[in-house]
């Protein structure tokens, strides 16, 4: 017993009287080590994108600069017109993550709450779209869409398949979010408090999902804003089929670069938002 | 046993103020008595509760106590009616609400786990009840404050629950259930996730508020001193029956039966023989509790504190002599195992005693006699 008290004495003693100089030493070197891997990294990435931006700024002769490709992308001409593409394209991801969170949200709280025995089989249900490839996604598809356009609706129709191919990205996100909160117990207190169901998922469970659910309306914008394979085969133009038919016909690139330069930028930015405003809430809290 | 735990609240709750508002005044004035009959629970082949008969009066305080799954916590859950009775019948006030669901039961309730909603703040979690009340901000705010006042947390009403510790946390969520007016108080092992001395504070707080208030109570422990001291009779359950239920004096000092004498404090388990009203136990002869025992050889079940110890330097041998070999310090007292040669037994003395009868001490032992409790198992010689 007493070794024991004195080997517990001891080993966080030792620890703090240890040589100081070697723990700031292998700091250090911890330190380098990280800084290394992330400037190896951020290079990797940020290089194309930089190359691709500097592309877009190119003028007439090499080595100049000059924003005129970026100021064709409002006026570039269709059919249909980039902007337009690009608004339906904006359209779509806030249509689709609106759609995901309505759906998603409650189902998982409902599941975690009432019928657990199916979670199982709903995750299985949600992941599935990750197995299935985009073109026998859209072979399926097809028939339908075909019905769609003979009434004559517009490219947010696309929705739809955004939705299926959103929900393993959604499902894992929301997923964690809920695992994070003890929702049994919030959830029985408010109904000892007088909450109805409905109340305990809108104003006791979801709020405290907050960070998860802007995870998956990040997780669906990202995944609508890069979307080509299931547009372009059904016959639809967004954003990234427009960029895709400027490639093949215009003789300048520089408005392709700008306006993927554009996308690509306005994304990193609603994903600074999202992320800033769900920090700046907690630190609120904290 | 209540009026100790009432003035030791007073004492350690002294910075808390504690107006007698109207709302309590009118809590107090509604108490209402719950009583439960041949209630039974059953998840898959196992028994949670088996047929429970309770009845908590007007604004008395009962402490289920028991060990891990023998029923005390599903008995607060179906009265909550977070979980329905597979039979029987729970009436609050002589209505039926066996069927009611949790949000119209009007029963305020704390959890063991912490409950408080993150995302709001001390006072909008008090406030939540009332809101789902329609009342008004004005009324609400002015409610949530009178109950933070009472629990002495009306300063921090603005913080978020993760910037206040464990023992606040609960004490806020105890305001929250109150803040209804509930009909009822359930506290489902509330401080168990607290450390000792908060424990003790908090205790004796949700005692003090308790005897305010008037509310009748229902509080779920599995912690024998907790359940002493705060309730006006504790229920000892086993098996998802109540085997005791009794003011806590009686229950710890005439047992019902071997496993509350077992499970409420410690018990030494010495050979005896039953003749007439007394047990002789050692050569000693002790009163019976049960004065119906049949005779013949039993296990008379010996208190610590009723076992005396004194130097014995007369180098005899006897029933009642032998050797300590183990000390225990506690505080204020200490716990010696003396071994008397065929078996052990523990005392319970002050530690000034115990510290002259260090290991290897002979000793002579005197039992006092209280009436004992005898089962009639074939004796045993393990204590605790």
């Amino acid at each position: 017993m007493a070794a024991l008290a004195s080997l517990g004495e001891s080993a966080p003693a030792a620890e703090a009287k240890g040589p100081r100089s070697m723990q700031a030493g292998r700091r250090r070197r911890l330190n380098l080590f990280r800084y290394l891997v992330f400037t190896v990294f951020g290079l990797f990435f940020i290089l194309p994108l930089l190359a691709m931006v500097r592309f877009s700024l190119e003028g007439s002769t090499l080595g100049t600069w000059s924003v005129a490709a970026w100021k064709q992308i409002a006026s570039y001409p269709g059919p249909p017109p980039l902007l337009s593409a690009v608004e339906i394209t904006l359209e779509l991801a806030i249509i689709s993550s609106g759609v995901v969170l309505v759906l998603l949200v409650p189902t998982m709280i409902w599941i975690r709450l009432r019928v657990r025995w199916i979670s199982r089989a709903f995750e299985f249900l949600c992941l599935l779209p990750l197995t299935i490839p985009a073109i026998v996604l859209v072979v399926g598809l097809a028939p339908i869409y075909n019905k769609i356009r003979h009434y004559q609706l517009s490219a947010l129709q696309l929705f739809w398949a955004y939705v299926i191919l959103a929900l393993p990205y959604a499902y894992r996100a929301l997923s964690a979010g809920l695992t994070a909160i003890d929702v049994e117990t919030l959830s029985e207190a408010a109904r000892s408090l007088g909450a109805s169901w409905l109340t305990v998922i809108v104003r006791v469970i979801a709020p405290n999902m907050r960070q998860a659910i802007l995870n998956a309306l990040v997780l669906t914008s990202a995944l609508v804003l890069g979307e080509f394979t299931i547009a372009y085969l059904l016959l639809y133009n967004n954003m990234q089929v427009n960029l895709y038919y400027i490639s093949r016909t215009t003789p300048n690139a520089g408005v392709l670069f700008a306006a993927s330069s554009a996308a690509l930028i306005f994304a990193f930015g609603l994903l600074l938002v999202l992320s800033y405003a769900g920090r700046r809430r907690r630190r609120g809290q904290g | 046993m209540p009026a100790v735990g009432a003035a030791a609240a007073r004492d350690e709750g002294a910075h808390v103020s504690s107006p007698m508002t109207s709302t309590q005044k009118s809590a107090a004035r509604t108490a209402v008595e719950v009583r439960m009959e041949g209630l039974s629970r059953r998840y898959g082949p196992v028994v949670a509760l088996d047929g429970l008969d309770l009845t908590v009066q007007a604004g008395e305080l009962v402490a289920l106590l028991g060990p891990s799954g023998c029923g005390k916590t599903t008995t607060l859950r179906l009265l909550a009616g977070l979980e329905d009775a597979d039979a029987g019948q729970i009436t609050v006030a002589g209505a039926d609400i066996t069927r009611l669901p949790a949000s119209k039961r009007d029963m305020g309730m704390v959890f063991q786990a912490y409950s408080l909603f993150p995302h709001m703040t001390v006072r909008q979690n008090v406030a939540f009840g009332l809101r789902l009340r329609r009342v008004s901000s004005a009324q609400r705010d002015r409610r949530a404050i009178e109950m933070l006042d009472l629990v002495g947390l009306s300063t921090q009403a603005d913080r978020y629950p993760h910037q206040i510790s464990g023992g606040q946390q609960q004490r806020v969520a105890l305001a929250r259930a109150l803040a209804i007016e509930p009909q009822v108080l359930l506290l489902d092992e509330p401080l168990s996730a607290l450390d000792a001395k908060v424990r003790a504070q908090l205790r004796d707080q949700i005692r003090r508020i308790q005897l305010e208030v008037g509310i009748t109570t229902l509080f779920v422990t599995h912690d024998q001193e907790e359940a002493l001291a705060i309730a006006d009779r504790v229920g000892v359950m086993r098996d998802g029956r109540i085997e005791h239920l009794a003011p806590p004096t009686e229950v710890y000092s005439r047992p019902a039966t071997s496993f509350v004498a077992e499970f409420v404090g410690l018990t030494n388990r010495l050979a005896g023989t039953v003749s007439g009203s007394t047990v002789t136990v050692r050569g000693r002869d002790l009163p019976l509790v049960d004065l119906s025992t049949p005779a013949g050889p039993v296990t008379a079940l010996v208190r610590p504190e009723a076992v005396t110890l004194a130097s014995d330097s007369s180098g005899e041998s006897g029933p009642l002599v032998g050797t300590v070999i183990a000390s225990t310090f506690l505080g204020a007292t200490s716990r010696v195992t003396v071994d008397l040669g065929d078996t052990t037994i523990l005392a319970q003395l002050s530690t000034a005693d115990a510290t002259k009868l260090p290991a290897g001490s002979r000793v002579s032992l005197t039992i006092r006699p209280d009436p004992v409790l005898v089962s009639v198992e074939a004796p045993a010689e393990v204590e605790e």
